[in-house]
């Protein structure tokens, strides 16, 4: 399908037709002064006129100039809570008079669609479908959610100062991973289709044909994106680096500064560590197995026969960033970090992997 | 048959608060009675039963040379003792006391000090006998208590998670109010357990729980600092519940100098 384009006013029609088809719209919204992800109604529910100031260890909402819709980059949720929710109930078990009856708890999946998903973000979905489906173990939570999902993705015209995708070469252009893509204009959206579900649903929606002129100024807001990116992580030999430099003074010198609080972990959007606890009745008649987000942050994640593995902050923050930029990579074949900066905005310390990285590479040995 | 350990409750300095904790377990009140011999808990029946007991449950600080007594004996009559609640595993609010002169208090509240006996500082349990198992919070969390005291029958260990509230505000997906509204928050160094209440209501952490395991109060005190909070207001949020746990104590004596 060419390059469409859609009135601002017909938004909502795009909304209509999700819900038809039986989804549950997930969308930016402004909530708790930040915009957050949650479910939408309609096209009044989105950040209109609203922007986000980021830098490290700070956010805040903004007024626009303008009326834009998506004119934000991208806020404390991710997508992870939805596709990998962070309480599931696994299994389930009850005594009865012929022992342990086992259940596996059958949760409805939910069927959502995701509208305003950004590059980095899609890059994110992509590193954990390498995590939950491409390994030798499929999760099968993760893969329910995950193919129920329909994705609209936006393309980002504006940079925050925490972002750097294009280090990591995940965005700002929304490439593949959507099912529709938008850009957003101030009278409308270039709408492109990346599936075949994509052009089924944008051969629903009231689109005309997107002008050379309406294509010439999508290509400029876009590069507008990309030009408003200042941070950068150089990630040559990157892997070498880190793994080369475990006993770096910097390690000792963060771990003055880390909080060990999971902050950078709960918000990053391919983090996808777990716990899997075993929950009783006071009778014990009754059990259940939860699994519920975790964090290599924390000192019991580390606990095993005998005591803790990483019994400092050091050897956590170490853990934490070799995993995401080094043994990631031998691990599932790409970097665990795709750039949306969300771990340095969200830190409340304001700690800044790319200056960490930098810091350990000018005096690496 | 089920092991039913024989339960003793025992109060030092404290608002009784964490013993209603187990009276308001609710719905589950009467499994907890049934899984337990509740021999000695004045607060709920003035059935006494004399020691030993399985399992005692202590609540408050120490404050008085009699209590210092008291809980010699406690420890002496219990194969397990647990203490419930940030007077008995920090000293509680009533530490303040521990950074102000006792003998000034005792002119300005009583007509007759010199009747009163009591100690200079309020101080952990832990602090003057050794502790099994603490169960932090002001006031503890009853499906906290519901757990451990299910773990114990159970012979299992209890799972109170020992992460910073941060965990439970993401897990909640509430937005950080220490970076997105600039609030001064205690949760990055508190310890979860109330499921992060307060941040959810537009409230930073009071550290209610006490410090997380490893806390770093002194990054988070001076990056609060730098973004303009200042010291004289971190101090009295410091020396709340747990103002006389190590970590926040240490802190908020550094920022007051």
């Amino acid at each position: 399908m060419p390059a469409a384009f859609l009135e601002k006013c017909q938004l909502q029609t795009l909304f209509d037709a999700l819900r038809g088809d039986g989804y549950q719209v997930v969308g930016p919204t402004v909530s708790q002064d930040a915009i957050v992800y949650d479910e939408i109604r309609t096209v009044d529910d989105l950040p209109r006129g609203w922007t986000d100031v980021q830098e490290p260890g700070k956010y805040r909402l903004e007024r626009r100039e303008d009326d834009a819709l998506f004119g934000y980059v991208v806020g404390p949720h991710s997508w992870k809570k939805y596709l990998f929710p962070p309480l599931t109930t696994v299994a389930a078990a009850d005594r009865t008079d012929a022992g342990w009856a086992m259940s596996t708890p059958a949760a409805a999946v939910p069927r959502y669609a995701f509208v305003g998903v950004r590059a980095c973000e899609l890059a994110a979905i992509r590193v954990q479908d390498r995590v939950f489906l491409e390994g030798p173990y499929v999760d099968p939570i993760y893969k329910a959610r995950r193919e129920a999902t329909l994705i609209v993705a936006v393309n980002c015209t504006q940079a925050a100062a925490t972002c750097f995708c294009t280090s990591m070469n995940t965005g700002p252009r929304c490439t593949a991973g959507f099912d529709l893509a938008l850009t957003e204009l101030p009278a409308g959206f270039i709408v492109e289709a990346g599936s075949d579900r994509g052009t089924a649903l944008a051969a629903r929606l009231p689109l005309r044909e997107a002008g050379e002129q309406d294509l010439a100024q999508a290509d400029e807001v876009r590069e507008r994106a990309v030009n408003d990116i200042q941070r950068r992580m150089n990630t040559d030999g990157i892997r070498d680096l880190l793994l080369g430099n475990l006993e770096h003074p910097r390690w000792n010198e963060l771990a003055t500064r880390c909080l060990s609080c999971t902050n950078c972990t709960m918000v990053c959007p391919t983090c996808f560590c777990t716990s899997v606890t075993e929950v009783s009745d006071l009778q014990g008649d009754h059990v259940e197995r939860q699994r519920h987000w975790d964090s290599c942050f924390n000192l019991d994640f580390s606990y095993m026969n005998g005591g803790l593995v990483r019994n400092n902050v050091r050897s956590r923050y170490r853990q934490w960033l070799t995993h995401k930029l080094a043994s990631w990579i031998d691990q599932f074949g790409s970097s665990g970090c795709v750039g949306c900066g969300r771990c340095i905005t969200w830190c409340p310390v304001g700690i800044d992997l790319t200056e960490e990285v930098a810091a350990i590479r000018e005096t690496a040995s | 048959m089920t092991y039913r350990p024989k339960l003793a409750v025992f109060k030092f300095a404290s608002c009784d608060g964490c013993q209603l904790s187990l009276l308001d377990a609710e719905d589950r009140l009467l499994d907890v009675a049934g899984a337990v011999d509740i021999a000695y808990f004045l607060e709920a029946t003035s059935r006494v039963v004399p020691g030993p007991y399985d399992v005692a449950l202590v609540e408050g600080s120490i404050t008085t040379p009699h209590d210092a007594e008291r809980i010699r004996e406690v420890r002496r009559q219990s194969k397990f003792l647990m203490t419930i609640g940030a007077c008995a595993t920090a000293g509680g609010i009533q530490a303040l006391r521990n950074w102000a002169d006792t003998s000034e208090y005792l002119k300005v509240v009583y007509a007759r000090p010199e009747y009163i006996r009591t100690l200079a500082t309020s101080t952990a349990i832990a602090d003057h006998v050794p502790v099994d198992f603490e169960l932090r919070g002001c006031p503890i969390n009853h499906h906290q208590l519901v757990e451990v005291i299910a773990a114990l029958v159970a012979g299992r260990r209890p799972r109170t998670p020992g992460h910073s509230v941060c965990l439970d505000c993401k897990r909640r997906g509430t937005v950080c109010i220490a970076v997105a509204k600039g609030t001064p928050c205690l949760g990055p160094v508190t310890q979860s357990g109330c499921g992060a209440i307060c941040p959810a209501y537009d409230r930073g952490c009071y550290g209610c729980y006490g410090p997380v395991g490893q806390a770093n109060v002194t990054s988070l005190a001076d990056h609060y600092v730098n973004a303009g909070t200042s010291p004289q207001q971190l101090v009295p949020l410091l020396r709340n519940f747990n103002g006389y746990a190590p970590e926040f104590r240490k802190e908020s004596e550094r920022l007051a100098r």
